[in-house]
């Protein structure tokens, strides 16, 4: 076969940190592709490592941070990379848009100068055209009234504002591969739609990537070609997006969609039973064991690896067949309880 | 027993706030009954954060007046503990958890710290209600003895929750508290939220961005734009019978299997602002 190299391959990633001068585990194992053009959606567990995932691959990861396994960015691994070019990876290559906003961007410079400092100092644009360049971004992303933006400060924007301008910032270095971690939370559903179309326009017109880390699970399976899934550390799905609410096979991933009804369902919210847990925490079974209506004894003994079926892969003993009519999957059901 | 109906947990009129020439927020009311619960959605910049701060006593109105159970907040030369019993009564969650919680204090502490200033509690039992409140939110020992820095976007949200609940106020502000939540923590938060509403009948203001979740934790709404209420009433009836075109377009927006993103120009004024207008089907491809 000869398959095109995709442009991000993360390759059984593995990231511990220091806590008390012990190796802490906090991304057990991640196998990632993104193509060129193509988006992917990263999804699951509040603390499973997805923020950290996506920081990996720029190396922006806490000090004392170990790394294992591959990144490899168009070809390059990222884990090994000399700083000269690990610089231009980060100027020109790969953008990120951080979680939270207000925590990236210096609080006491203006919008102005922290959108136009990368185009005038690294590319080399004058003030001017840079200053044009960014305020028909600004207008992309919906903020209207751009040139009185530009002379204001972080604290006088609100959090959705503050999310556009970082959303405009990484767009206008015009990256190959955008790493996106939650870039619409603080949006309201109309400008949500608006950027992501912004971001689809790119795609197709200059193949860019992306990495979408959201907990938007009908936003995923609409903006994505690809969903994956993690929980504790670990990627334990990887499937097409169309494919994410029937073709789950995962017993967390069946959980997790069924913990949110459709709107207008009337039906209740449900929440998994059980603690999630961290990486570090897990013993040498599969982490979702405690918490899975369908774990069986080998579940708690061996952690389960990915293998491929139904056109993805997850990484389950016990893979759910979504042709077969299912019990809900344990979300708040009593009677289904696991020892 | 007095027969009189109990005043509103929040009553909000006239309410204003500009910055130099600009208007943040222009002539807003909104009334929250005792133990009630009101969703505020609406366009991101429109004047939300500014309203709960305004109410939570964080900003200065330029105009109008918020009561909180029938009284005004203490003027300056109150005494202090008429003025702490007041901020007691309402607390808030933030939209930027990281900026809300100090770097250098553990978890633990910082609850225990809020259980010392506003309850009598001391010892093992601070210390044990301290776990309770961290156990609700689905935190635990770890979370507790680490530094905001080492806990993710979502785990220090939780915190800042728990923090809020500790002081049993009688309003609990919440500015997109859940949006960095995945969709199973969510449910749990918002059971909990539920639950305690029945039992301790405070009160909720509740910004978000999700018009998922609003009927599951609101009965009431209001939708926000260009600094105004544009339209308000029973959640259901608004969420299935919208009747002002930028919330009709809000609906829309959402994105539901097959939906695909599409520029609507948010910020153009594409929409008339007058409520009960036809919303014009051709507003998609009408960009200035
Ligand atoms: N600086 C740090 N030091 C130590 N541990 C950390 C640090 N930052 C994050 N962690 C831990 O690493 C784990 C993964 O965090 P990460 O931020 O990647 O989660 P996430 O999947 O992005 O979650 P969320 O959806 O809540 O943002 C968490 O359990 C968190 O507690
Ligand atoms: N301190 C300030 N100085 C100047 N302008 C401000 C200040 N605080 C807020 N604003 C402006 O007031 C408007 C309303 O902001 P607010 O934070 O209330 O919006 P919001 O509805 O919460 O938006 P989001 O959904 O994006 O959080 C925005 O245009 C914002 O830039
Ligand atoms: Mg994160
Ligand atoms: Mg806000």
């Amino acid at each position: 076969m000869n398959r095109p190299q995709p442009l991000l391959a993360i390759d059984e990633l593995h990231v511990t940190l220091p806590f008390k001068g012990q190796p802490r585990t906090v991304i057990q194992r991640v196998d990632l592709t993104v193509p060129a053009g193509s988006a992917v959606g990263l999804v699951g567990e509040s603390g499973s490592g997805k923020s950290m995932t996506a920081r990996a691959v720029l190396r922006l990861l806490p000090g004392g941070a170990r790394t294992g396994g591959k990144i490899l960015f168009d070809g390059a691994d990222v884990t090994t990379m000399s700083p000269a070019a690990l610089r231009k990876l980060r100027i020109h290559d790969v953008a990120m848009i951080f979680q939270d906003p207000r925590a990236h961007i210096n609080p006491v410079r203006t919008i102005g100068d922290f959108l136009t400092e990368a185009l005038v100092t690294t590319r080399g644009v004058r003030p001017r055209a840079a200053e044009a360049t960014v305020t028909a971004l600004l207008r992309e992303v919906g903020i209207a009234d751009a040139a009185r933006r530009l002379r204001q400060r972080p604290s006088e924007l609100s959090g959705g504002l503050l999310q556009r301008v970082m959303i405009a910032a990484a767009l206008a270095a015009e990256p190959r591969l955008l790493l996106a971690d939650e870039p619409t939370t603080a949006l309201d559903v109309t400008t949500q739609a608006e950027v992501m179309a912004i971001i689809d326009e790119a795609r197709a017109e200059r193949g860019l990537a992306m990495l979408f880390i959201t907990h938007d699970l009908a936003l995923a399976a609409a903006v994505c070609d690809r969903i994956a899934v993690m929980y504790a550390g670990s990627v334990v799905e990887e499937l097409p997006a169309d494919r994410l609410h029937d073709g789950a096979r995962h017993p967390y991933t069946r959980a997790l969609l069924a913990s949110r009804p459709a709107p207008g369902s009337g039906g209740s919210l449900r929440a998994i039973p059980g603690r999630p847990l961290p990486a570090y925490e897990t013993g040498p079974g599969c982490a979702f064991g405690t918490r899975c209506s369908q774990a069986q004894e080998v579940c708690g003994a061996e952690r389960p690896l990915p293998r491929s079926g139904g056109g993805g892969t997850t990484a389950c003993h016990f893979p759910v067949d979504p042709l077969v009519p299912q019990a809900t999957t344990g979300a708040g059901d009593r009677s289904t309880t696991h020892g | 027993m007095a027969d009189s109906l109990p005043p509103p947990a929040l009553e909000v009129t006239g309410l204003r706030k500009t910055f130099g020439d600009f208007t943040a927020v222009d002539d807003v009311a909104l009334t929250i009954a005792p133990g009630g619960s009101l969703a505020v959605v609406g366009e991101s910049g429109s004047g939300k954060t500014t309203t709960a701060r305004m109410i939570a006593g964080l900003e200065k109105p330029t105009a109008g007046t918020i009561r909180l159970n029938g009284r005004g907040r203490p003027g300056v030369n109150a005494r202090t503990s008429e003025r702490r019993e007041f901020a007691r009564e309402v607390q808030m969650v933030f939209q930027d958890p990281y900026a809300s919680l100090d770097r250098h204090q553990k978890i633990g502490d910082c609850i225990a710290e809020v259980l010392t200033l506003h309850t009598d509690l001391r010892g093992p039992a601070r210390a044990a209600r301290t776990a309770e409140l961290l156990e609700q939110v689905g935190l635990d020992e770890r979370h507790a003895a680490s530094l905001p820095r080492a806990l993710s976007g979502g785990q220090r949200q939780r915190v800042a929750i728990a923090r809020a609940l500790a002081v049993q106020p009688r309003l609990l502000v919440l500015d997109e508290a859940v949006a960095a939540l995945d969709v199973s923590v969510q449910a749990q938060i918002l059971t909990l939220l539920q639950h305690i509403r029945e039992q301790t009948s405070v009160a909720y203001l509740f910004i978000t961005h999700d018009l998922g979740i609003v009927r599951h934790i609101c009965d009431e709404i209001a939708v926000m734009r260009h600094g105004r209420v544009v339209e308000s009433g029973a959640a259901d009836t608004v969420l299935t019978d919208p009747q002002h075109p930028y919330t009709r377009k809000l609906l829309d927006s959402v994105p539901v299997p097959g939906w695909k993103p599409s520029r609507v120009l948010a910020t153009a004024d594409t929409v008339p602002s007058v409520p009960g207008t036809e919303a014009s089907k051709g507003d998609a491809g009408n960009r200035p």
